[in-house]
């Protein structure tokens, strides 16, 4: 039986719901959730292996054969998704532990953050439409709660912008998903692949593709980010790292599925769309990265360009570019968590935001200050670290494919990327130190060793590049071949 | 806030039993007719609404001393638990079964998986509920 | 009739983008919640209306009967804009008392704090 395949979604919603009960002992939540975490890494990592031997697994809820009931569907590119979204949260909850405060663990913390880990495996994992809703609205309710955790000022203010953005945005994906249940009665994902390529993407499933497009852009982060900057900066900061690593992948995610497997029948309307979008984010997030003062917003802006440059893959469509695309998505899960830590702790130990306020702290900190220095070269593509093969895979397909215009901007936007975190590092790690060694705030040990963590997935990413090539490359033929998929789930 | 209303104190009492029947029988109504646990639950939910509108929120605390997010959480963690069970069963996940037994007074019934599900959520929606609007009223 | 109830799903719409578009904050929370109603009716329609008997097994003749799945699809649908709503006007309520202020436009922000 392949219930294994739910438990990446059902064992966090369980312990969440434990944990709700344990309210009190703050160690035993930790204790648990770190090991029902640890279970959840190891559970996907054999599910992993697995879909590599066996191919396609699926689980049919209550025994409902497709196209008929619920499914959840585990290929390569889902779970190398689930298996990063799990590595980062445990990550950044290490940091969380030392970081976050009692207050806020006392309110549900851990019960929350496990809440938005089963949100999010499930989008990842499930094959029905209306269920990646429901999963998508699981991790947006627990977001909600996160970002508000704390009741600062600010955090109240920019969490109802947050929830309404993404309130209307949820209801952009229920319209969608009833146009699309008009024109074909189906909501299994790839019985909808089926039935449209029996009988041709019609120009109102194409109006339809381009709400989904709509809701996804905006869940994403994809040209309609304004909401983006303001709410990732409010948080604390294990939580802004884990919305900053999660969120919009979730988003990305579900684009590239929907847009593959999908909606994939008219590439010259919806893909080139997709491909402007992706070009306007570029050029837009990297003006975003160099124009502001304040470091929340500079991390935040490096989160948009990833985003328009993951799409980029998306838009071309080569089996190079998937290839990157999902190489790039890991890269940057644990990139971006780690920029978004680094820069709080940064926010933390000068009490200061905008950059020129703050200077030499690689006197005070000097592994801290070579941590934001390899993770800018990450995040630039320099090799051996992580974001290379991505940058290069997608690179070359882009080449393959002729569209200069978005190869182009793509490495242009490297470069802004590389310009407006160098201009940080040269503001404020060098200089004049402003913090005398007395009372300088001691790095603690839980931060460090989330630092550490991170920065050696980095390497491994980058340095094992080969070792998770026949992955990444089962996860982009799958992609490329909707056939594969449909055949797994409708047999 | 003092509320001094005999009418709505009388009706009270009668009504909230009223409710009560009202939503075990929807609960118990559900999977073959209209009903089930959310609706059971939201009927539930609205005798304790009721009991807050005529008494206020001490007197309620004292009478039902449960605190309500725990409800809640023991309904989820009801409904989630049933979906575990098909570990045990080696049978796909949430799968759910039923049977015919016969219960004195009542004669044969059926029960199933389902309506343990089903208490589950409508321990959820009770708790939720109850817990919102004790949370919005307690300070005004 | 689905004519009808689109048109309906349309004035709906209307409503709920003009309440959404308003300065208080109460008067958007009821946006998203007219919303939400105007999306359960449209999926309601989009199954097709009354087409035959309930989908539920028993005495009925069930040669003909409606489409089930829209309405577990908007009972799951009104569960999570009850959550939702409930939350944010809890939210809001929180971010009255903190804040002093409900109006959207005051609620914009200073660029550095």
């Amino acid at each position: 039986m392949n219930n294994i395949i739910v438990l990446p979604m059902a064992l966090p919603i369980m312990l969440g719901i434990i944990l709700i009960f344990l309210r009190p002992y703050i160690k035993t939540q930790r204790v648990l959730t770190v090991l029902g975490l640890l279970v959840t890494i190891g559970i996907s990592i054999y599910m992993l292996q697995w879909i590599q031997t066996d191919g396609i697994i699926r689980l049919d809820f209550g025994g409902w054969e497709p196209p008929f009931g619920i499914l959840f569907v585990a290929d390569s590119f889902a779970v190398i998704l689930v298996t990063a979204a799990s590595i980062v949260t445990l990550i950044c909850l290490i940091y969380a532990f030392s970081s976050i405060g009692e207050k806020i663990e006392y309110m549900y913390f851990y019960s929350f953050v496990n809440f938005l880990l089963a949100g999010v495996n499930g989008s990842f994992l499930t094959g029905d439409i209306f269920n990646l809703y429901v999963n998508f609205e699981i991790m947006l309710l627990a977001s909600y709660v996160l970002i508000v955790l704390g009741g600062k000022r600010m955090q109240l203010r920019e969490s109802l912008k947050y929830v309404v953005i993404n309130i209307i945005s949820s209801w952009f994906f229920l319209v969608a998903i009833a146009y699309l249940y008009a024109q074909l009665g189906t909501l299994n994902m790839a019985h909808i692949s089926v039935l449209i390529s029996e009988s041709g993407q019609t120009p109102l499933l194409t109006v339809t593709s381009l709400v989904f497009l709509i809701v996804f852009a905006l869940k994403s982060g994809l040209l309609l980010y304004f909401w983006l900057p303001g709410s990732y900066s409010a948080p604390p900061t294990a939580v802004a790292a884990l919305f900053g690593g999660l969120l919009t992948k979730v988003g990305i995610y579900v684009m590239i599925r929907v847009f593959t497997l999908i909606f994939y029948h008219e590439p010259q309307i919806t893909h080139t769309i997709i491909g402007i979008l992706a070009g306007l984010t570029l050029i837009m997030g990297s003006i975003g990265a160099i124009a502001y003062k304040d470091i929340r917003q500079i991390v935040a802006y490096n989160v948009i360009i990833a985003v328009g440059f993951i799409l980029v893959g998306l838009a071309v469509m080569t089996q190079e570019a998937l290839e990157g695309a999902v190489y790039y998505l890991m890269h940057d899960m644990v990139a971006k968590s780690l920029l978004f830590l680094l820069a709080g702790t940064m926010i933390t130990v000068t009490g200061e935001k905008r950059l020129d306020n703050m200077s030499g702290l690689i006197r005070n900190y000097p592994v801290f200050g070579w941590m934001f220095f390899i993770v800018m070269l990450s995040l630039a593509g320099v090799p051996p670290l992580s974001g290379f093969i991505g940058k290069v895979l997608v690179g070359q397909g882009a080449v393959e494919a002729g569209s200069y215009i978005l190869l182009a901007l793509g490495f242009i936007s490297s470069i802004f990327v590389l310009y407006s975190l160098l201009r940080v590092f040269l503001n404020s790690f060098w200089g004049e130190t402003i913090i005398s060694f007395d009372d300088e705030v001691p790095m603690k040990k839980g931060w460090m060793v989330s630092f550490g963590l991170f920065t050696a997935l980095m390497f491994t990413f980058g340095l094992g590049a080969e070792y998770f090539a026949p992955f990444v490359a089962d996860a982009a033929n799958t992609l490329l071949n909707p056939q594969i998929y449909i055949d797994a789930v409708l047999e | 806030m003092k509320i001094n209303n005999v009418i709505l104190r009388t009706v009270t009492k009668l009504a909230v039993f009223i409710i009560l029947t009202l939503a075990v029988y929807l609960f118990f109504a559900g999977h073959n007719s209209p009903g089930g646990g959310f609706i059971a639950g939201l009927a539930l939910s609205a005798a304790f609404v009721l009991l807050l509108l005529v008494t206020d929120i001490e007197t309620i605390k004292k009478g039902i001393p449960l605190d309500f997010k725990k409800v809640a959480a023991f309904g989820a963690f009801l409904a989630v638990g049933t979906g575990f069970g098909a570990f045990v069963f080696d049978v796909p996940f949430l799968t759910q079964s039923f049977g015919n037994f016969v219960v004195p007074f009542f004669g044969e019934i059926e029960l199933s998986t389902v309506t343990i599900f089903e208490a589950g959520v409508s321990f959820a929606v009770v708790g939720v509920v109850i817990t919102i609007i004790l949370s919005i009223s307690e300070d005004v | 009739m689905e004519t009808l109830m689109i048109i309906l799903t349309g004035v709906l719409v209307t409503i709920a983008t003009y309440l959404v578009l308003s300065k208080s904050v109460i008067r958007v929370i009821l946006g998203t919640a007219v919303y939400s109603h105007a999306t359960h009716l449209l999926i309601i329609t989009m199954g097709g209306l009354k087409k035959g008997n309930v989908p539920i097994l028993g005495d009925d003749d069930v040669s003909t009967f409606v489409d089930p799945l829209p309405q577990a699809l908007i009972l799951t649908s009104i569960v999570i804009s009850f959550a939702v709503t409930a939350l944010v006007l809890v939210l809001a309520y929180r971010a009255y008392q903190t804040l002093g202020t409900d109006n959207m436009e005051e609620l914009r922000g200073r660029k550095y704090e």
